[in-house]
């Protein structure tokens, strides 16, 4: 099983890195996806499944799903990798490598200092899960909710072609 | 009726403080009545009061009152307390009976002021007030309150006129000249107070003679400083170039400001504070030499004047160079004897003038008036009389018994000398031809221009009042040989001490009185000679260059333009950008650097802005878990 | 299964980093929109590993609300870049930055 975990793990960084240095915008998604996908063994390997399968049906499959269209919607094909190369050389990777790599090790410098707690998982069914969103975290719910609907007509307005609409008060002249 | 003494002071005071309400809404009638009403009655007090003080209190003990205290710091204690005795009991008499007459007399005179007559009343008000404080002071800082007061006053009046940016000038120069003298004088209290611990004019005289050695350097330094205060605010030299330019005011200024009060405080503070210049006996020396030159000087100028104004100016200049002499050889009665009697002929002159150019339509050249002599006869009679007093004309006039009586004491005083004598004789004879000079061409010869009108009524009473002083104030003081009566120096006396004579003798006192009537009447003569009818073209008016330089008063402006004012105007300019000023725009010009640097991270670049975050939590963590 | 607890969240690490990387180097912004997604799911798998090492299920509530929030961003954020890409014709995020400071200043 830990041999399983650091596969998964490998795969994912590799796909991660893939993705960020990629020029073509659906190569970078499918390389996202991949990396999505050895995500959720690895949280299968840590014992939720409930999350496994949720981050594969929602994250890859409707997030994902979302930005393919958005990129097919924009055309960003052949003539894309051409603008990419443009916009993306590798001399600018060096600044935010340092700062990132900055930030990690400082991550690592505090987990190697942390007390580490007892290693074995245990499964953690999708009925626990169930129990405890609906009576411990139920406002939370709510509130995701709020936050859906107000993306649902956000994105809605947002993606109208719209026309420009002028105040009233700046109608009467001519502009 | 001595309690009443706070009312004199109070009465001006109060006067000037309804007027500011109540002025600007109220008829120029009432306005009028207020302004004069309140400087009569208390003119009307000081009278009542005077007569109580001579006829209850013979051997002239001082009447004290105490009003409130005024402050009590660290040491220093000090009322507001009024101290009347024989001295300052003939100087408020002058202020508030010349005062009044001067104040009725400037209601008509300023009637056809388009606005700011209230303003005048005000502000003359406040200089009796101020003037009064100054004389009745029991301690040096009321005094200097009074001092302040009245410099603050004259530059209010000299200004009056306030749209003409000259007369604004002339207010500053004012102002400022004598505040080189009030600086000296500050200092000098300064040195008092820390030497006594009080500010006590009593206690000060008292306790100097066992404090201070006779001739030390410390009681030199503080007579020389407060002698410094007294030049400054009596016009001598070297601080008299102030008093010419402040007739750019009203002419009932000049009379009351310039001629009788303000300008004879400087012989107040030196009369007042004998003892310490008794203790410096070069200090005193150098008041009479200080006095001699200045008449000379002023006599020389006032000579060549044109505007009649500034005849008067120059002339009291140097009538109170008469009145320093006096004070150098410790003549004390003699020097408030004279300064009574020129206060009475000055500010009639001053009053007669100022009636003659409101009639001649604002016109201040002497040589465009002619010929007045039988059109305006009030103002002419008496200004006639009063130019006799100053004149000093033998017998009949005030002012012969007063200079005749400093003449005779700069010579015969144990601190006079026959040079002083001579300077005194020297300036009678100018000022005889100048007076003479002026009277000739204003009123005599044939008339240029014609009056528009006769002076009025409130202007001519005080006219007559004041020739009748000018002609009848002398006679309580005469010399010893022609009758020896003291009246007036047995009341100073009481208060100051008598002068020591070295010589007396009433033969020697004769030949001198009549040498300087011959030397008094020559110099009228000569006037005679030169202007009595004769044609003068006023635009033909040439002066040769010594003639011009006595005119621009021994050029003092241009001299202290050169010496004082040019260096400083080159300094300040090349001292424009100073450091300071470099420290203060330093800090705008970081300010803006630093505007600059952080503009610059407002790119509107969304990848700088995530860096920007990125960094940030780094360093966030950093601090939390490492520091 | 025993998985040291750290090296979960070295992982978790990782990715974040990674993420930022391509977040700061990018300037394409459907990049950067998806290199935001890495850093999200970054941060859910930190709460996941944390959750199981308790032996709690709130890590997993965490990451079901990491996740709404992921949705709902990801959709404006979608329609945000197309009325971006039909007003500058461009997916650079260059050609958005007109709120800049500097070339509001004239004199200074």
């Amino acid at each position: 099983m830990t041999i399983l975990f650091y596969i998964a793990s490998f795969f994912a960084i590799i796909a991660t890195i893939k993705m960020i240095i990629g020029t073509n915008a659906i190569h970078a998604l499918l390389y996202l996806i991949t990396s999505l996908l050895s995500v959720s063994v690895v949280f299968f390997i840590l014992g939720a499944p409930f999350v496994a399968a949720l981050e594969v049906i929602i994250y890859a499959g409707a997030i994902m799903v979302l930005f393919v269209f958005v990129i097919m919607m924009l055309n960003l094909g052949k003539e894309g990798v051409k603008e990419e190369h443009e916009l993306f050389n590798k001399k600018v990777l060096i600044g935010p490598s340092i700062i990132s790599l900055a930030l990690l090790f400082e991550m690592i410098y505090i987990l190697m200092h942390q007390s580490m707690l007892p290693v074995t998982f245990n499964e953690i069914p999708p009925d626990a899960v169930g129990k405890l969103l609906f009576t411990k975290y139920i406002l939370v719910i709510e509130l995701a909710a709020f936050l859906l609907i107000s993306g649902i007509i956000g994105a809605y307005h947002l993606g109208e072609k719209g026309k420009v609409v002028h105040h009233r008060f700046l109608q009467k002249e001519n502009l | 009726m001595k309690d009443l003494l706070w009312l004199i002071v109070a009465l001006p005071f109060a006067g000037a403080l309804i007027l500011t309400i109540f002025g600007k809404r109220s008829p120029r009638l009432v306005s009028a009545f207020i302004g004069v009403g309140s400087v009569s009655l208390a003119a009307i007090i000081t009278i009542l009061l005077g007569i109580g003080f001579m006829s209850h209190n013979p051997t002239g003990i001082p009447y004290h009152q105490l009003l409130w205290q005024w402050m009590d710091v660290d040491g220093l204690s000090l009322n507001i307390a009024f101290n009347l005795d024989s001295v300052s009991l003939t100087f408020i008499f002058v202020i508030t009976f010349v005062g009044a007459l001067i104040h009725l007399y400037s209601a008509q005179f300023m009637w056809k002021e388009e606005e700011g007559f209230a303003r005048f009343f005000i502000f003359m008000n406040l200089f009796i007030g101020f003037m009064l404080i100054l004389v009745l002071a029991d301690n040096m800082l009321l005094l200097y309150l009074g001092w302040e007061g009245v410099g603050l006053c004259s530059y209010l009046l000299i200004g009056f006129w306030y749209k003409d940016p000259a007369n604004g000038y002339a207010a500053r120069k004012a102002f400022i000249v004598t505040r080189i003298g009030d600086f000296t004088m500050a200092i000098g209290l300064f040195i008092l107070f820390t030497t006594y611990h009080t500010l006590n004019i009593k206690d000060i005289l008292a306790a100097a003679p066992s404090t201070w050695a006779v001739g030390s350097g410390i009681a030199l330094t503080t007579a020389l400083l407060l002698l410094g205060g007294a030049i400054g605010k009596s016009a001598q030299l070297p601080l008299q170039t102030w008093l010419p330019d402040a007739m750019a005011g009203p002419s009932p200024v000049s009379a009351l400001i310039h001629s009788a009060t303000m300008v004879t405080a400087g012989v107040y503070l030196i009369a007042r504070m004998h003892v310490l210049f008794e203790l410096a006996p070069i200090a005193q020396h150098i008041i009479a030499i200080i006095g001699a030159i200045t008449l000379l000087v002023a006599g020389m100028a006032a000579l060549n004047q044109y505007d009649i104004k500034k005849v008067l100016a120059y002339s009291t200049i140097s009538q109170i160079g008469y009145m320093f002499v006096a004070l150098g050889v410790g003549a004390w009665s003699a020097a408030i004897f004279h300064f009574m009697i020129h206060a009475f002929f000055k500010s009639l002159l001053f009053l007669g003038a100022g009636a003659v150019i409101l009639v001649m339509n604002d016109e201040h050249n002497m040589f465009k008036m002619g010929g007045l002599w039988k059109k305006l006869p009030v103002t002419f009679w008496t200004f006639l009389i009063a130019a006799s007093s100053l004149t000093a004309l033998p017998l009949l006039t005030a002012g012969f018994y007063s200079k005749d009586k400093i003449l005779w004491l700069a010579y015969s005083s144990d601190k006079g000398s026959v040079w002083l004598w001579l300077a005194g004789l020297a300036g009678a004879f100018i000022t005889a031809l100048y007076t003479f000079r002026m009277v000739f061409i204003t009123f005599f010869g044939k008339a240029k221009m014609e009056p528009t009108s006769r002076p009025g009524i409130f202007i001519t009473i005080p006219l007559i009042i004041l020739s009748i002083l000018s002609f009848a104030g002398g006679f309580i003081e005469l010399p010893g040989d022609m009758g020896h009566v003291t009246l007036l120096s047995d009341f100073i006396q009481k208060t100051m001490p008598a002068v020591m004579v070295q010589q007396s003798g009433y033969r020697i006192e004769l030949i001198f009185q009549v040498i300087a009537a011959i030397v008094a009447i020559g110099g009228v003569w000569l006037a005679y000679i030169f202007y009595f009818n004769k044609q003068f073209d006023p635009a033909e008016l040439k002066q040769n260059g010594l003639q011009r330089f006595f005119y621009k008063g021994w050029d003092f402006d241009l001299l202290y333009d050169k010496v004082f004012v040019t260096p400083m105007v080159f300094l300040a300019r090349i001292n424009k950008n100073d450091f300071i000023d470099q420290f203060y725009t330093s800090l705008a010009s970081f300010t803006r650097l630093l505007h600059k640097g952080l503009s610059a991270t407002q790119n509107g670049k969304l990848r700088w802005y995530a860096t920007a975050i990125a960094i940030g939590a780094i360093v966030i963590l950093t601090i939390i878990f490492y520091l | 299964m025993n998985i040291p607890v750290n090296q979960g969240i070295l992982l978790a690490a990782i990715l974040f980093c990674i993420g930022l990387v391509g977040l700061l180097v990018r300037r394409d912004i459907i990049f950067m929109l998806m290199s935001v997604e890495v850093m999200l799911n970054a941060a859910g798998l930190a709460f996941i590993v944390a959750g199981s090492a308790w032996g709690q299920a709130d890590g997993q509530v965490m990451f079901i609300f990491i996740l709404a929030m992921a949705a709902a961003e990801v959709s404006v954020g979608l329609a945000l870049i197309i009325q971006m890409f039909m007003k500058f014709k461009s997916v650079d995020t260059n050609m958005a930055s007109t709120m800049n400071e500097q070339k509001k200043i004239s004199n200074t």
